[in-house]
This record gives C-alpha cells, sequence and structure tokens, in this order.
C-alpha cells in the first residue's frame, strides 16, 4: 500500500480542481454537482466545501448518484446497492459528475446511462482526482483532473478516509 | 454482499444478514420507482417464467412489474388453458418451458413444498410466490420493508397476527422472519384456527381475545379467513367471526392508542376487517401493494447472478 496523495495535498488539490470549475462556471445557478457511489461522493463531499467556500453566496445543488443497477459485470459478480439522491432536476443543466479515480471508464459510462434515465442534462462533465489515462476501455476523458498517475492494471487506487476522519488517495498492488 | 442462497423458497432457510440485504437492496428499488424513468437495465439478459397454479391478482402483478422494472424478459403461465390441464406433471411442465432458455422461475402451488422439489431437480433460481399453507416469503419481507418504513426497526417491536394462523402462509413467513429480526410476535384468532402447539414450536405468544391482542401490540397484520383452504366448519359463520375477531372503527377507538393495520389482500371486508378500517388513516394495506414491487425487484436482483 503506497500513499499517492496524503490529507494536506488533497486538500490543495480540491481547493484547484474547485477554483477550475468556477471559472469555467462563474454561476452555479445551472450547474449541479453529482457524486458518483462511493469514491466520488467522498470527494464530492470535500469538492462541494471547497466551492461552498469560494463563492458562499451562490447555492450548489448537489447530489450521489449509484451505478450498481447499471453495471455491464452484473451477471459476474452481484453488488448491493448504495444510496441514490438527486433531489433536483437535470433537465437542461449542466451536470458535473464527480469521481475519484478514472480508470477503465466503465464507471462513467454506466453513470451517463444512469444520469440519460433521470432526464436531459445540457452537458455532462467530468472531474475527478486521479487519471488512470493509459488503461481506458472507452472513449471517455475528463474534463477536470488533480493528478495524473502511472500505474500497473492490476493495482487499485482510491480515496478513502482515515481512522481520524481525514482522506488520502492510496494505491494497493494487486 | 451476496444471499446465502441461491433460491427464496421460504424465510425459514434465509439468514438476518439475508433479509436485511434484501431489504436495504429494496430501499434502493423504491427510489428507482420514484425517478422519472422507473426501469434499470439489470436483468436484461435475464428470461424469468411466472408459473401460477393458483389464482393470484396482487402477487402476479407485482412479479410482472418487479421483472420489467428490472427490464427482465418474463413469460406467464396460469394453470388454466395449460398443458397442465391435460395432464402433464409440474416437473415435465418445468423442465419444457428451462428447455427455452429460462434463467428464473417464480412459483405459486396451492401445495406445500412444491418449489423446494423443483429446486431439487431443476438447475434454475426459484422464487416461492407462496406454496399451500407453507411460505410466502416476499409478502413477509415486503410486510418487514413496511413496518420498517413506518416505525424504523422491527427490533423490539410488537407484531400481532390476527386471523387464520392455521392456513396462511403469510403468517408463517411472517413469524420465521420477525422473530428472527429481533421483534415480538403473537398470533390472536378463535382457538379452532391457531394451530395446537404453535406457542411451543415457534416460540409465540397466543392469544384468543382480539382486544386483548390489539391492547397489547403496535402491528396488527389482520389475515384473510381462507374459506377455500378450510374442509370442516372451523367456525358458525363469517357473520359471528365479525362479531368476535373482525377488526372494526369502534375497537380501534377504544384501544387507548394508534396501532398500525396491516393485511396482505385480498381483503374480505365486513369479515375479518371491516370498510372504515381497511381504508382508514391508520392503515398501511396500499403502502404495502406498493413496496411489494420493491421487495421483489430486490429478491429477483440479488437471486439473478446465482443460476
Amino acid at each position: 500500500m503506497k500513499e499517492i496523495i496524503n490529507a494536506q495535498e488533497l486538500q490543495t488539490q480540491l481547493k484547484r480542481l474547485a477554483v477550475q470549475l468556477i471559472a469555467k462556471h462563474p454561476n452555479l445557478t445551472d450547474v449541479v454537482i453529482i457524486g458518483i457511489q462511493q469514491g466520488g461522493v467522498v470527494m464530492a463531499d470535500e469538492l462541494v466545501i471547497a466551492l461552498q467556500d469560494l463563492c458562499p453566496s451562490q447555492t450548489i445543488h448537489y447530489g450521489q448518484l449509484d451505478i450498481t443497477f447499471y453495471r455491464d459485470d452484473i451477471r459476474r459478480e452481484i453488488h448491493a446497492p448504495d444510496a441514490m439522491n438527486i433531489p433536483f432536476g437535470i433537465e437542461n443543466k449542466i451536470v458535473v459528475l464527480i469521481d475519484d479515480v478514472l480508470f477503465t471508464g466503465r464507471t462513467i459510462k454506466a453513470a451517463l446511462d444512469v444520469l440519460l434515465d433521470y432526464g436531459r442534462p445540457d452537458k455532462v462533465e467530468l472531474c475527478v482526482l486521479i487519471d488512470r489515462k493509459e488503461h481506458r476501455q472507452f472513449p471517455i476523458q475528463a474534463d477536470y483532473v488533480g493528478l495524473m498517475v502511472q500505474t500497473n492494471k492490476q493495482e487499485k487506487v482510491k480515496l478513502v478516509k482515515q481512522e481520524d476522519g481525514s482522506k488520502h488517495v492510496i494505491l494497493i498492488n494487486g | 454482499m451476496q444471499l446465502s442462497t441461491k433460491h427464496l423458497l421460504g424465510i425459514k432457510y434465509i439468514t438476518q444478514a439475508d433479509i436485511s440485504l434484501i431489504l436495504s437492496t429494496a430501499k434502493q428499488f423504491k427510489e428507482v420507482l420514484q425517478r422519472p424513468i422507473k426501469k434499470v437495465p439489470s436483468l436484461r439478459d435475464v428470461t424469468i417464467v411466472n408459473l401460477f397454479y393458483e389464482n393470484s391478482t396482487r402477487t402476479r402483478i407485482s412479479f410482472e412489474l418487479a421483472e420489467k422494472r428490472l427490464s427482465a424478459d418474463t413469460i406467464n403461465f396460469t394453470m388454466s388453458g395449460s398443458s397442465a390441464a391435460k395432464g402433464e406433471t409440474l416437473l415435465d411442465t418445468v423442465n419444457n418451458i428451462l428447455s427455452m432458455k429460462v434463467d428464473m422461475v417464480v412459483m405459486r402451488h396451492s401445495a406445500s413444498g412444491a418449489p423446494h422439489f423443483l429446486a431439487k431437480h431443476i438447475p434454475a433460481a426459484i422464487i416461492n410466490a407462496g406454496d399451500g399453507i407453507n411460505e410466502h416469503p416476499t409478502q413477509a419481507l415486503l410486510d418487514a420493508f413496511s413496518i420498517i418504513e413506518k416505525l424504523g426497526t422491527l427490533e423490539g417491536k410488537k407484531i400481532v397476527l390476527v386471523g387464520d394462523i392455521m392456513h396462511s402462509r403469510v403468517a408463517l413467513s411472517n413469524i420465521y422472519l420477525l422473530k428472527k429480526m429481533g421483534a415480538e410476535v403473537m398470533v390472536a384468532g378463535p382457538p379452532t384456527l391457531i394451530p395446537k402447539y404453535i406457542k411451543e414450536a415457534m416460540d409465540v405468544r397466543v392469544e384468543y381475545n382480539l382486544k386483548k391482542a390489539l391492547e397489547w401490540c403496535d402491528v396488527a397484520n389482520v389475515l384473510r379467513i381462507q374459506l377455500e383452504r378450510q374442509n370442516q366448519v372451523l367456525f358458525s359463520s363469517l357473520r359471528e367471526y365479525n362479531i368476535a375477531y373482525g377488526v372494526s372503527r369502534k375497537l380501534l377507538d377504544s384501544l387507548n392508542k394508534e396501532i398500525i393495520i396491516m393485511h396482505p389482500g385480498p381483503i374480505n371486508r365486513g369479515v375479518e376487517i371491516d370498510s372504515d378500517v381497511a381504508d382508514g388513516n391508520q392503515s398501511i394495506i396500499l403502502q404495502q401493494v406498493e413496496n411489494g414491487v420493491a421487495v421483489r425487484m430486490a429478491a429477483l436482483y440479488l437471486l439473478s447472478g446465482k443460476s
């Protein structure tokens, strides 16, 4: 197990991503932030705080999305679902999907399928903390990237909560 | 997290963890049913046959809807109009259907143990949708889901099953489930409709006085008088049953608390329950039906990976 981003660096990365997001969308009225369960939600919880710090007067629409019922590997293993909570319409909105790690692209593909069953957003963007670009299996790329990392395919990278409540990104050898 | 079993034959054979997994998964499916598009692609490569050897409205529609909401392909079989009426055996009928590449079987049969027999002989996953006077597991699961939705938990809650306990598969499945989840269970009704050694066998309370039973409980699950399964006279008349064991508005108003009223349906209005109770604000009968779809989606989804 190796730490790729420690708790302090994580805050810096999240702030940077928040600044990029605001630079592109100074007005957040039509923007909705949607974290993908589970790592994406851990990240989005923090990112939303960072966004709110940057623009305290604006309302941020934040929801959580679960892809379990839309997975393409469902016949290999059944997964228990996580909570899904999108308490607003996404019709004609700009959706910013948040995930901790962009790897094969399959999760994002499934998340797009879920989103389209909710409505027709005007635009969907993707914001990730880690990009493992060389392992992509679908033509999907992120609009906002925290860090590009070189990894082996069998390695696992994820954002996790530590015992003291702070979060960090670790790499586990497969 | 996976279920410990390949089939859902009865609550008797599943663990507390299985029940919790089905109920928590059902909660997510209930959210799916509130979406603009009430459908997910999870079972789009799965074919399910609904084998109903006995009449059913709610359960059959509920299963069929659950299957469609999961994008499964479904075939419906009913006893009338099928070759079973020509004398084909259960196993032959099912093997013929399975040879057409069917993955799961949802089955209702008037013989207790019919799905258990089938499970020994066929490879497909089986969900029991009611077998004789034995079990009706998905009904007990949806009852539990509905109670938890109202009361937050089953643990320590007092639930009374009222009426025809003897002939009720809903009662047996409910008793197994509620005991496994830590609820206190009582059965109430006339002595002729309550199995003699149920107290010892199932570790439940027995009460022959309806008012006392309702005073004790948080939830009353009122069961239908199953006239079709009674081959001898067990009470003098439906009217007399109603007077002694029918849940009436007056009776509920005489209690010093507000209890939750449930009924698995179909209701015999004016027999085991009066209309103003069934349609009243303490009744969650229609929520039970609504929750049935989500609970069955959860059971189908969790068992679909096992075949």
